[in-house]
Parts: C-alpha cells; sequence; structure tokens
C-alpha cells in the first residue's frame, strides 16, 4: 500500500492510541497557555463584583457528571467569589443528576473558602441548597411567584422558612441575578421563564458545544454573561485569581485539538493524492 | 366521550396556561399553584411506578428465557434495587451516605467515563469526515479549524486567528443559529396552538 493510500485509510485505533497519548502527555509535560478574557465573562466577573456584602444571587446548578470537567470549575469559581464577597447564595438543582454535583461543588467551595480565610460558611446563613425537584419549567416560574412554592423545605428536609438567610428572600425580586451552570436544556426555560417572564438579570455557564446556542441572546441583551466550555471556565478560574482544573484542561484540550487538525490534514492530504491517481487513470 | 374529554381537558388546560403566564393576579398565581405545580408531579409519580414495574418485568423476563445478555438485567436490577433502597427514609433518604457513595462511586465514574469517550469518538470522525470535497465542504473545513485553533499560541498571528475565529462564531453562525431558533419558536407556537385547539389529534392514538 502506498503512502497515499495509507494516510487515506488510517484505522480509528491509532487516531484513539495518538489522541490518548497526547492527552496523557499534556497533561504530565508543566507548561501553560494564555487565557485571554472574554467580554461575556468579564460582564458576569464585573456584575458580581460590584454587589455588596449581603446581597444575594441564585446558582441554578443543572448538570451532571457528564459535563462536570466544563462546568464544576465554573460552579467553584463563582462560588468562590461569592463566598469572599459575602453574597448569599440561593442553590437549586433541576437536573435529576444535578443534586449530588452541587452538594459536592457548596461542600468543595465551603472547605477551600475555610482553608483561605478561616471562615466557615454555613448552610441557611451564608447559603441555602434548595434541591431538586422534576419539571424545570413549572419550578422557574413556581420560584418567580415565591420559593417556598416550589421548596418548603430546603435540600435536608429544613423548612426554608426557619433559615435565617431565606428570611428576606421570597421570589427573584430578592436576589440580584441568577447565574446558570448548565449541561441541559434547562438553560431554555431560565431564558423564557426566569428572564423573560420575571425579568430577572440572567447569565449562563454551558458546555462548549451548548455557547453558540445562547449567543443570540447574548447579543439581544436577553443574558448579560456566557460562560462558553472549558474556556469559559477557565477565564472565570484566571478571574478569581485560582487557576485550578479548568486551566489546566485548555492546555490538554489545545494538543487534543492539534492531533485532530493534524489527522485532517493527513485525511485531505490522502484524499487528494487518491483523486489526483484516480484523474490520471480515467 | 372517550375522545371528547382528553380534547376539553387539553383545551382548558391550554388557555388557562396562556392567560395565567401574562396575569399575575394573586387569583391566577393560587390557581397555578394547584394546577400546575401540584398535578405534574403526582402524574409524574404514576409514570415513574409503571416505568419501574415495566423495566422490571422486561429485564425479569430476560432473566427467566436467559435472553442473549441476560446478565446484564440481573445488574439493572440489583443497581435499581440498591439505589431505591439507599434513599428509603430509614437509611436517611435522598441526603444519606449510602445514596452519595453510589454516586460518587459508582454513576459518577461511569457517567463521566461514557462521556469522555465521545473525544476519541469525535476524532475519529473528523478524521474521517473532514474532506475538501467541494466548496461548501472546504468552507466547513477551513471555519472548522480555525476556531479550533483560536485558544493556540500562534505568535504574531494569534491576534488575527482570534479575530478570525471570533467573526466566524458571531456572524455567519449567529445569522443561521437566530434564525433557527426563530423558526423553532413559530414552529413550537403552530403546534401548540393546533393541540390546543383540537386540530392535531395524534397523540391521542388511534382508538
Amino acid at each position: 500500500m502506498k503512502l497515499a493510500e495509507k494516510m487515506f485509510a488510517i484505522d480509528r485505533r491509532w487516531v484513539y492510541l495518538a489522541l490518548g497519548l497526547a492527552v496523557l502527555i499534556s497533561l504530565k509535560i508543566p507548561f501553560s497557555i494564555p487565557i485571554p478574557i472574554s467580554k461575556e465573562a468579564r460582564n458576569i466577573y464585573n456584575f458580581i463584583d460590584t454587589l455588596k456584602a449581603g446581597d444575594a444571587v441564585h446558582l441554578a446548578i443543572d448538570y451532571d457528571p457528564s459535563t462536570l470537567a466544563e462546568l464544576h470549575p465554573m460552579t467553584l469559581s463563582i462560588l468562590k467569589q461569592c463566598f469572599e464577597k459575602k453574597i448569599k447564595v440561593v442553590v437549586t438543582a433541576l437536573h435529576q443528576n444535578g443534586p449530588a454535583m452541587a452538594a459536592a461543588a457548596l461542600d468543595t467551595a465551603a472547605a477551600r473558602h475555610a482553608a483561605r480565610s478561616g471562615e466557615q460558611m454555613k448552610n441557611g446563613v451564608d447559603y441555602v441548597f434548595l434541591g431538586y425537584k422534576p419539571y424545570p419549567a413549572l419550578i422557574i416560574l413556581g420560584m418567580g411567584q415565591n420559593y417556598r412554592i416550589p421548596f418548603p423545605t430546603d435540600y435536608f428536609n429544613v423548612p426554608i422558612d426557619s433559615l435565617p438567610m431565606m428570611k428576606h428572600i421570597q421570589n427573584y425580586d430578592d436576589v440580584k441575578a441568577i447565574l446558570n451552570v448548565s449541561g441541559t436544556s434547562a438553560t431554555d426555560y431560565w431564558i423564557s421563564y426566569g428572564n423573560g417572564r420575571y425579568k430577572v438579570p440572567l447569565a449562563i455557564g454551558v458546555t462548549g458545544v451548548m455557547a453558540t446556542d445562547y449567543y443570540p441572546y447574548w447579543q439581544t441583551g436577553q443574558i448579560f454573561g456566557i460562560l462558553g466550555g472549558l474556556k469559559g471556565a477557565a477565564e472565570y478560574e484566571t478571574l478569581v485569581g485560582t487557576p485550578g482544573k479548568a486551566v489546566q484542561g485548555m492546555k490538554v484540550q489545545m494538543v487534543a485539538h492539534l492531533i485532530i487538525i493534524v489527522f485532517i490534514i493527513i485525511g485531505n492530504i490522502g484524499y487528494f493524492a487518491q483523486r489526483k491517481k484516480r484523474e490520471q487513470s480515467a | 366521550m372517550k375522545r371528547q374529554l382528553p380534547l376539553i381537558i387539553i383545551f382548558v388546560c391550554g388557555i388557562f396556561m396562556v392567560f395565567q403566564y401574562f396575569i399575575p393576579h394573586e387569583n391566577s398565581e393560587f390557581i397555578y399553584e394547584f394546577a400546575a405545580l401540584d398535578w405534574p408531579p403526582i402524574i409524574g409519580v404514576f409514570a415513574l411506578t409503571l416505568g419501574i414495574i415495566s423495566l422490571v418485568r422486561v429485564s425479569a423476563a430476560k432473566i427467566s428465557k436467559r435472553d442473549e445478555d441476560w446478565q446484564y438485567s440481573i445488574v439493572t436490577l440489583i443497581g435499581l434495587a440498591m439505589m431505591i433502597i439507599a434513599g428509603l427514609p430509614w437509611f436517611g433518604g435522598q441526603t444519606s451516605p449510602a445514596v452519595k457513595w453510589q454516586f460518587d462511586f459508582i454513576m459518577r465514574p461511569i457517567i463521566a467515563t461514557i462521556f469522555s469517550l465521545l473525544s476519541f469518538f469525535i476524532a475519529s470522525a473528523a478524521y474521517r469526515a473532514f474532506r475538501a470535497r467541494s466548496v461548501l465542504a472546504s468552507i466547513l473545513l477551513i471555519s472548522a479549524v480555525i476556531v479550533m485553533i483560536r485558544f493556540m499560541p500562534l505568535g504574531p498571528f494569534t491576534d488575527i486567528v482570534s479575530r478570525t475565529a471570533d467573526w466566524v462564531l458571531n456572524v455567519p453562525n449567529l445569522a443561521a443559529k437566530r434564525a433557527i431558533i426563530i423558526g423553532v419558536g413559530l414552529g413550537i407556537i403552530s403546534t401548540a396552538l393546533k393541540v390546543v385547539l383540537g386540530v392535531e389529534r395524534s397523540y391521542l392514538g388511534r382508538d
């Protein structure tokens, strides 16, 4: 078999092997790539940064482990910024696997905050985790009337009226913004019903493949910021000053993209060589 | 009556939801709280029960007949039973350590692993599919490469590549996305109107 034919039909296992090795090696080799900050990410950071201590935001965590790598660093960075600025956080999960993600993120963010500042963040005082309820559209509309309608108790079955933080929070009028970190269509409901019906400022953090779907809403001002995929997560980690897994993942993603581009070029060289050969023989 | 009753229910519910959305009065909110927030979970619980019964029946039949890959059905049933038992109130409900353990050490790695495998399939598919066979295919190929290399440090070309990628994403991509969103929105409105007004009845079945 000639080289051109080999380039045209590389066994897919070689592609898998090359990609796997590229990911492993780039993880081990210490190097960094620049993370330019987009306006969409900076808008979210600046919005939270201008809030006063005691203000509240709603963090909607609507993802599962399949999108953990892209979205969890966003959640952790947003929580870090809120905890440091003493901003109260109302947390919900409208995806069936979301509560475990939200609980893990809150535990991690609270533990890291305690390690940094020595200050313990308490459920019911500094943040409230309301848990999961099915049918996101209905729940979003319900919370717009009063959080107590869909969530009479929090995730730990404590009546939310007994939580100090919730005494002054009735509905979306009492939160400064909704920050939706999502790998699901729940984002559509937040845009249609959260922002559309109740006009609450909305920012989103979504996976890379989802991000382009939501840029039209950013251009029209229906959402004031977007964190798109691992890049968005890396940008926010950079903004809050704690480069973590997303920043590290960016170099791996870059090398993986490079490998894919190399294979695309190889495939096209093989394709053109074969086409030329066919034309000559015809 | 068998066909008329569901049509009446759909009409009343559909019209109510439309009006309720635009009337933020407390009476409207009270009815919404009762009708829209209480009923769906109740219906959902029955649907869930039917789903579990169906899963158990299908899996049990597969095991008893020793159908192909019947062993996986045993794993399915064990998994189902383990999660239900761990989530019972006597074991601490949804926040019990057993539920957390199963999620953290079984579900989370499985879901993350399966999704991670996608990158290998995408790489293989990109190699086989991205061929410059025509002008349109070439435009797609070049756009994809520009978007992929936009994060790479390319020295003096970094800025121009980044700007070109932003233009690809914000102009042609958004124009297409916006058209799709508006088209889908109009389609949803017309379908919803047809269902509410009883023009579209295929959801009722043929009986």
